[in-house]
């Protein structure tokens, strides 16, 4: 086994008391004392500082890079602005994800951020098609999300303020150049800061120093983007899930589909795009009654009895906000919202409802 | 006083019962404990029979029965509060076992050797 990763905050996740835990590669912080529970309340109430550092992020610049990436990505990047930022998908040619991803256009150049544990397939299959980013190596990467996100930010940055959701800035802090989007992975408004690797605990503790703020590891940051019905690439989606069944169509605009001005182009395309609006089966949110969890790999049956399952649960967990728990599971397209259903858990079949996405009321700043 | 087992329960005798729950151990390591289902009252059980299971929001874990016996009672407040084994897991019990004949405590880990055993 390869030696973990350790991202620039570990430090300072030990002295805040941190559980680390192997994570894609890397050593990251699972929770803290404050514990998942309360980092998730927390983050729903003020504002949650997170350490995504391990994701990657690649830059592509230079003449061609925008039709390059669109003949990877089915997006409309050629028709993304100066200082905004889009949710994308690389594609393959089965029509499954490789990975779904952030692309900023940062006016000279676009920043992508990808999944920690499918960078170096990413940075691969860019290169196979003649892109090859500069992966940027000497920058944290950090979230802070919540209510009081905007405020506690704005503190100690200025020009936070005024962006919206999926806005992309160049802001400065203490001599720091930081490159901020609003944006995030919990359902709450907030923001993801880059900046170089020597000056992030600084900032970490400069927001961490604000009353609202606080740390929060990777078991609140599952629940919060579960709750938010936002997928995670490796249980919700995959190579062998299509965007339409991972219930990520939305990714793909107009412009990319049948009868856009540069429909398909991209791999996969002649699976993906007649499926939109059509797949057998598509990520739906299921609700547990009672207490107990489902988790990842539970089998979802229509009859209390028998009969063969129709679908699994691809995440599933105790959703704080919710009180309960929450799910998401790949069904079939037929089976209506509020249709009840059951979960084989231990061998006993729990029954569920089938209800829409996100279990919680989001509150971007669009 | 308590005895412990190496699966991280706690055991006291009470009369001719025992009570059973979790260390502050275990509980520190499983997270914030969000469902525990606990085993019918009247069950006959064995020694390492998952009789419990408790789920965090981590991840779904078992409590085997620590000894033979028949379960005389279950903490039915832990079922709508499970979060109380994280406020306090010694008073947090989850079940009585009433010992199998010839079923005794010896053998189960003292304070200082469970405390060794979690360091």
């Amino acid at each position: 086994m390869t030696e973990l990763r350790r991202t620039p905050l570990y430090d300072l996740h030990i002295e805040l008391g941190a559980r680390m835990v192997p994570y894609a590669g890397w050593e990251m912080p699972v929770q803290y004392p404050l514990g998942v529970l309360g980092e998730h309340q927390h983050t729903r109430a003020a504002a949650g500082l997170f350490d995504v550092s391990h994701m990657g992020q690649l830059i592509l610049r230079g003449p061609g890079v925008v039709d390059a990436l669109e003949r990877l990505v089915p997006a409309d990047i050629a028709g993304l602005a100066p200082g905004r930022q889009r949710y994308g998908l690389f594609t393959n040619e089965r029509g499954g994800i490789i990975d779904d991803l952030m692309i900023a256009n940062k006016g000279d150049h676009l920043l992508l951020v990808v999944n920690a544990a499918c960078a170096d397939k990413d940075i691969a299959h860019l290169a196979a098609h003649g892109l090859h980013p500069e992966v940027v190596g000497d920058r944290a990467l950090l979230a802070l999300q919540g209510p009081a996100a905007e405020s506690a930010l704005a503190s100690l940055v200025g020009g936070v303020a005024e962006m919206r959701f999926m806005d992309v800035a160049d802001l400065e802090w203490d001599g720091a150049r930081l490159w901020v989007s609003r944006s995030g992975y919990t359902g709450e408004d907030g923001f993801e800061i880059s900046l170089r690797e020597d000056r992030a605990a600084d900032f970490a503790r400069a927001l961490l120093a604000l009353d609202e703020v606080a740390p929060v590891g990777l078991g609140a940051r599952d629940s919060l983007r579960l709750e938010a019905g936002l997928p995670l690439y490796g249980n919700d989606m995959g190579e062998d899930v299509t965007p339409a069944q991972a219930g990520i169509g939305f990714a793909i605009p107009k412009a990319r589909r049948a009868g856009g001005a540069r429909a398909g182009g991209f791999p996969g395309a002649d699976v993906i795009l007649p499926e939109l609006g059509a797949a057998g089966r598509s990520r739906r949110g299921v609700m547990p009654e009672g207490r107990a969890p489902i988790r990842e790999g539970v089998a979802i049956f229509a009859q209390a009895e028998g009969g063969e399952p129709l679908g699994h649960v691809t995440s599933g967990g105790f959703g704080p906000s919710v009180g309960g728990p929450v799910a998401m599971a790949t069904l079939p397209c037929e089976i209506a919202d509020g249709a009840t259903l059951y979960a084989e858990l231990r061998g006993k079949r729990q029954q569920l409802r089938v209800v829409p996405m996100p279990f919680v009321k989001t509150t971007y700043k669009r | 006083m308590l005895k412990y087992t190496e699966d991280h329960e706690w055991l006291r005798a009470d009369g001719d019962e025992i009570v059973v729950g979790i260390t502050p151990h275990a509980s520190e390591q499983l997270g914030d404990v969000v469902f525990i289902e606990l085993p019918e009252v009247g069950r006959e059980v064995e020694a390492g029979e998952e009789i419990v299971v408790i789920e965090s929001v981590k991840a779904a874990s078992d409590i085997v029965a620590p000894i033979a016996g028949v379960i005389t009672a279950v903490n039915e407040a832990l079922a709508d509060a499970p979060g109380d084994v994280n406020e306090d897991a010694l008073a947090a019990w989850f079940f009585r076992i009433k010992p199998a004949e010839g079923v005794t405590l010896d053998g189960f880990l003292d304070d200082a050797a469970y405390q060794a055993l979690v360091g």
